[in-house]
């Protein structure tokens, strides 16, 4: 019980940091959404056609969400890492528990609220649609398939420096996202480029919510390559996350 | 006699090659302030990290409240300190003891702590906009946030003025008497003679000297006498000479008795002029502890 309380505390604290500089919420929560605006709203063909303009909202949404893992805890860890204030927190009666608790419902807070807007500029200005049940799913898949962008961040917030970290994170970002068809849709693909994107996980999360939000066929491929992933990465965080717990304290 | 509130028993911690603590045994018990004194490298780092759980020993048994200090239980009466470089630069120094604050069941309240250590007109600040003294008083306060009954001080004062340095002592001092048991690290050898009772002397991970403060002095010799002499070589050689340090016709001396010192050079009739005599500082009792032992 008092280890949910520490929890909440966490993440109010972790939330008033993150707040206190804009910059970082800016770009988790304007990118995506500004995206959108260019890039999708413009386009009348997608914009007009309910199914393409839904899955540019679902593909927009994995974006922030995929940004916003990368960042919140690639940077987050790589950083704290580098003050001593880590190490202090670690060493106030607190279980590892609740410091988990707080990382991850702070980075998903910002996650969330990084989505909204992008859904609400795709109600108003596309003629995208979805049954109540199809956003729940939705949202639930979205945050299932967030696991494996957060474990990307977490193993380079363990295995590199800050100023490393902030150059890593973008190229990954951007590569994941374009040839996971995050920006332009995967119809667009020439077929060397589309077998490649289907290996990757941002690929497969997009596949696998839109099928979510708008049913048909189950995605089988996408579904156990994202699961492999998650797995593969969720070890090798922790291997990281292992090896700097000796380090550190040389 | 009362179980101890920390302990380190036959305690080895090796990094790799490097043995940073080398069958270490120390027991810290109630209310008292314990110095642990010695050169970077000596290892006072090692304990205090053991102590709050951040790493495990090698071989031995650390204990923090009878518990192991990694379990998380076991540290909610204990109390530590950031280093002052470390404290999040956005957050605001009322928020930043809150924080703390919540992690105890019994916590002092913020503005009370704040005016215990003289930062209530700071409150509103964020840490990053705070001077070096400033934080560095943030940062030791933070320690006695939850009533703890064992605080480690890790180089508290390090980077402040005079004045600074001694408000800060001041207020520890207090909080030692409210109960609390401090063990304080520092190469500040003034530092250890002003705050502590009992004296912990390391050198190159081994614990060299663990007795009270007096009986560290009284290791050295209980005098110093500084006078110069032509023939001071044979003054060096009187019996109640210790330790001589000889510098042309300057004589510097450690004594185990001044008076009879100054009895026998008198009888001796050996001539020599200004002579003075005074009691070791902890430096000098340190240099001799530390060199002793690397011998």
């Amino acid at each position: 019980m008092s280890a949910i309380r520490l929890g909440v505390v966490h993440t109010r604290y972790l939330l008033l940091e993150t707040v206190r500089v804009p910059i970082a919420i800016i770009g988790a929560l304007v990118f995506p959404a500004l995206s959108f605006l260019f890039f999708v709203v413009p386009q009348r063909v997608v914009a007009e056609d309910p199914v393409l303009a839904t899955q540019a909202i679902i593909q927009l949404s994995v974006f922030a969400v995929l940004a916003n893992g990368l960042f919140g805890y690639g940077l987050s860890i790589s950083q704290a890492r580098e003050t001593p204030w880590d190490p202090y927190v670690r060493s106030l009666p607190v279980p590892a528990s609740s410091r988990i608790m707080g990382q991850v419902l702070s980075t998903g807070t910002i996650g969330f609220l990084a989505v909204i807007p992008v859904i609400v500029i795709g109600v108003i200005a596309t003629a995208a649609t979805a049954t109540p049940g199809g956003v729940v799913l939705g949202l639930v898949a979205l945050a299932l398939t967030s696991l494996p962008f957060a474990f990307i961040g977490i193993s380079i917030g363990y295995g590199m420096p800050s100023k490393a970290a902030i150059a890593v994170v973008q190229v990954v970002m951007f590569g994941l996202a374009f040839a996971g068809g995050l920006f332009l849709p995967p119809a667009l693909f020439p077929d060397w480029l589309d077998a490649i994107s289907r290996l990757l996980p941002s690929r497969q999360a997009r596949e696998v919510v839109i099928w979510a939000v708008q049913g048909g066929d189950v995605p089988v491929f996408e579904l156990v390559g994202i699961i492999l992933w998650t797995i593969a990465l969720g070890v090798l965080a922790l291997v990281l996350y292992r090896r700097d717990e000796g380090r550190r304290f040389r | 006699m009362m179980a101890p509130l920390a302990r380190l028993d036959s305690v080895t911690r090796r990094y790799g090659e490097v043995v940073a603590l080398d069958d270490a045994t120390i027991d810290v018990g109630e209310a008292e302030i314990l110095g642990l004194l010695g050169p970077n490298g000596a290892g006072k780092t090692t304990v205090m990290s053991l102590l709050r759980g951040l790493i495990r020993p090698t071989e031995g048994r650390v204990e923090l409240f009878g518990l192991d200090p990694r379990d998380h239980t076991a540290r909610t009466a204990l109390g530590v300190t950031p280093q002052e470089t470390a404290l999040p630069a956005t957050l605001r120094v009322g928020e930043v003891v809150d924080f703390v604050g919540a992690h105890y069941p019994d916590r002092v309240s913020t503005t009370e702590l704040a005016e215990r250590f003289g930062f209530g007109d700071l409150l509103r600040r964020q840490t990053g906009a705070l001077s070096g003294g400033q934080r560095r008083r943030l940062s030791v306060a933070l320690a006695f946030a939850g009533r703890p009954r064992l605080v480690l001080l890790d180089e508290p004062t390090t980077g402040l003025d005079v004045d600074g340095r001694r408000e800060l002592w001041d207020a520890i001092r207090s909080q030692r008497g409210l109960g609390a048991t401090v063990v304080v690290t520092s190469h500040y050898l003034e530092e250890i003679e002003a705050l502590a009772e009992r004296v912990v002397v390391m050198s190159e991970g081994r614990i060299v000297a663990d007795d009270s403060l007096g009986a560290i002095l009284g290791k050295v010799g209980e005098r110093w006498a500084v006078l110069e002499s032509p023939r001071a070589d044979e003054i060096a050689t009187l019996p109640q000479v210790v330790g001589a340090r000889i510098d042309g016709d300057r004589l510097e001396l450690s004594l185990d008795d001044s008076d009879a010192f100054v009895h026998a050079l008198v009888a001796s009739g050996i001539p020599f002029s200004s002579l003075q005599l005074r009691g070791a500082t902890l430096e000098e009792a340190f240099l001799s502890i530390v060199n002793g032992a690397s011998r």
